[in-house]
């Protein structure tokens, strides 16, 4: 049995076969209408999400099967004190695979450790996030055709920014990438992963808090929100939050062939203005992510 | 000073000066009901000064911890009052339940009874991370 705790559970041969299913799910989805009849997904979110949780239970749907779950932690047992463990070995009493997203740092794998069917981490606080990146991997495999000799410049909260981990690691095991890291002091990269994943394996990489200088190198821009959740200082988050806003005017001396993300829900770092430019690609990634996590879910359910 | 040999137990040697009542804690020496003797700033050749730990009882010693806790130290197994076997503890790749993760969003600060764990990730550096959340063991003791 498999689970999904980190995108590094996954070789990048597994990832390439993973997009290869999207891409035919993509090419003919009747052909996956029913691979999931009879199997159950229970959407665990302990914490608020709309796109995520929406994505999983729209993956399962279109395979044909069935979902259950809570929306909040204030309407399952957590309420009553329930450990992760517990509510985890009930609900794999129901389910035949779990996607769980919870404010807490490795609940996914207390939940690994004592589940009885596949977990999917679909969000553990601010430490990773890895069906956006399958996301993210599959927008920019349609966009750019590869994943190799990319620069990326990732933009924003770096610090708490999940699924800015979670690329990195996707992205550092393919040649030729180089990543730009652009953020206010206060947000830069935890050591864990400039360490564990850039200085070890040799990764080109800088760090910078400009934008705009930082623009005509690009290949992908991953923009990101600062976000209210994780800080405990509200001072923090209103001195931080505008601090890189994309609007059209920074976009003049970005590549023609750009690729503009950004894993939603935005607050106000790309203008709205920004939507209309052909290089826009974050409502295309909402998509690829439901695809991918059908892809996933088959993977995890061994289905055929 | 003098403190008498013993028959069948254990000594802990070359223990870095000052970290043997750090050492008798995390080995939960107090525990026992034998004679413990610590002994601190002793001559050392090497390092000028060390501190020795003295149990004068067989006992199975939790070889991890004193490999993070001190690396240095060299273990003497006593029998019959001769050194039958003589170890160098390394560091261990999995600490369990000897240091607690500090970081406020990881699991392990609100999941009942889970297990701390940490795995050496930088053995040149001596850095342990939670298996969790990934975050750097703070040392809670004087090195």
């Amino acid at each position: 049995m498999r689970h999904l705790l980190d995108i590094l559970d996954l070789t990048p041969e597994e990832i390439g076969q993973l997009i290869d299913t999207a891409c035919d799910i993509i090419a003919d989805p009747d052909k996956y209408a029913e691979k999931c009849r009879r199997r159950k997904l229970a959407t665990l979110f302990f914490e608020p999400s709309t796109r995520t949780r929406l994505s999983f239970e729209a993956a399962m749907y279109e395979l044909g099967g069935s979902v259950l779950g809570f929306s909040s932690s204030s309407s399952s047992s957590t309420s009553k004190g329930e450990s992760v463990s517990d509510t985890i070995k009930v609900v794999s009493c129901y389910a035949d695979i779990i996607a769980m997203r919870h404010p807490k740092e490795g609940a996914p794998m207390v939940a690994s450790m004592v589940s009885g069917v596949p977990i999917i981490n679909a969000g553990d606080g601010g430490h990773n996030h890895p069906t956006q990146t399958l996301a993210d991997l599959l927008t920019i495999y349609r966009e750019k055709g590869t994943f190799e000799n990319l620069t990326i410049g990732l933009c924003g909260d770096l610090k708490f920014g999940r699924t800015v981990h979670s690329l990195i690691n996707a992205m550092s095991r393919y040649s030729g990438v180089k990543f730009v890291l652009i953020s206010p002091d206060e947000l830069k990269l935890p050591d864990y992963v400039t360490n564990n994943v850039l200085i070890k394996n040799n990764i080109p990489y800088e760090e910078t808090t400009d934008l705009i200088g930082a623009m005509p190198k690009l290949d992908i821009l991953y923009m990101t929100r600062v976000q209210r959740e994780r800080f405990f200082n509200e001072q923090d988050y209103i001195r931080l939050k505008d601090s890189y806003i994309l609007t059209p005017d920074k976009l003049e001396n970005a590549k023609s062939d750009l690729c503009i993300m950004h894993p939603l829900p935005r607050v106000n770092e790309i203008s709205v203005a920004v939507d209309n430019d052909p290089r826009a690609c974050y409502f295309k990634q909402v998509l690829n992510g439901k695809y991918m996590r059908m892809a996933l879910i088959l993977k995890l359910l061994e289905v055929e | 000073m003098v403190i008498d040999s013993i028959t069948d137990g254990i000594v802990i040697d070359h223990i870095t000066s000052g970290m043997s009542m750090t050492l008798y804690n995390y080995l939960h020496l107090d525990k026992l009901t034998c004679s413990v003797a610590i002994i601190k700033n002793a001559p050392s050749s090497k390092a000028g000064k060390k501190d020795i730990i003295k149990i004068d009882r067989p006992i199975d010693i939790d070889i991890d911890v004193l490999g993070y806790l001190d690396p240095g130290v060299s273990v003497n197994i006593i029998e019959n009052g001769e050194i039958v076997k003589k170890f160098k503890p390394d560091l261990p790749e999995r600490l369990v339940d000897v240091i607690k993760c500090r970081n406020p969003r990881c699991i392990s600060q609100d999941e009942q009874e889970l297990v701390h764990i940490f795995k050496l990730t930088d053995r040149e550096n001596h850095v342990y991370r939670c298996i969790y959340c990934e975050s750097k063991g703070k040392a809670h003791f004087k090195r």
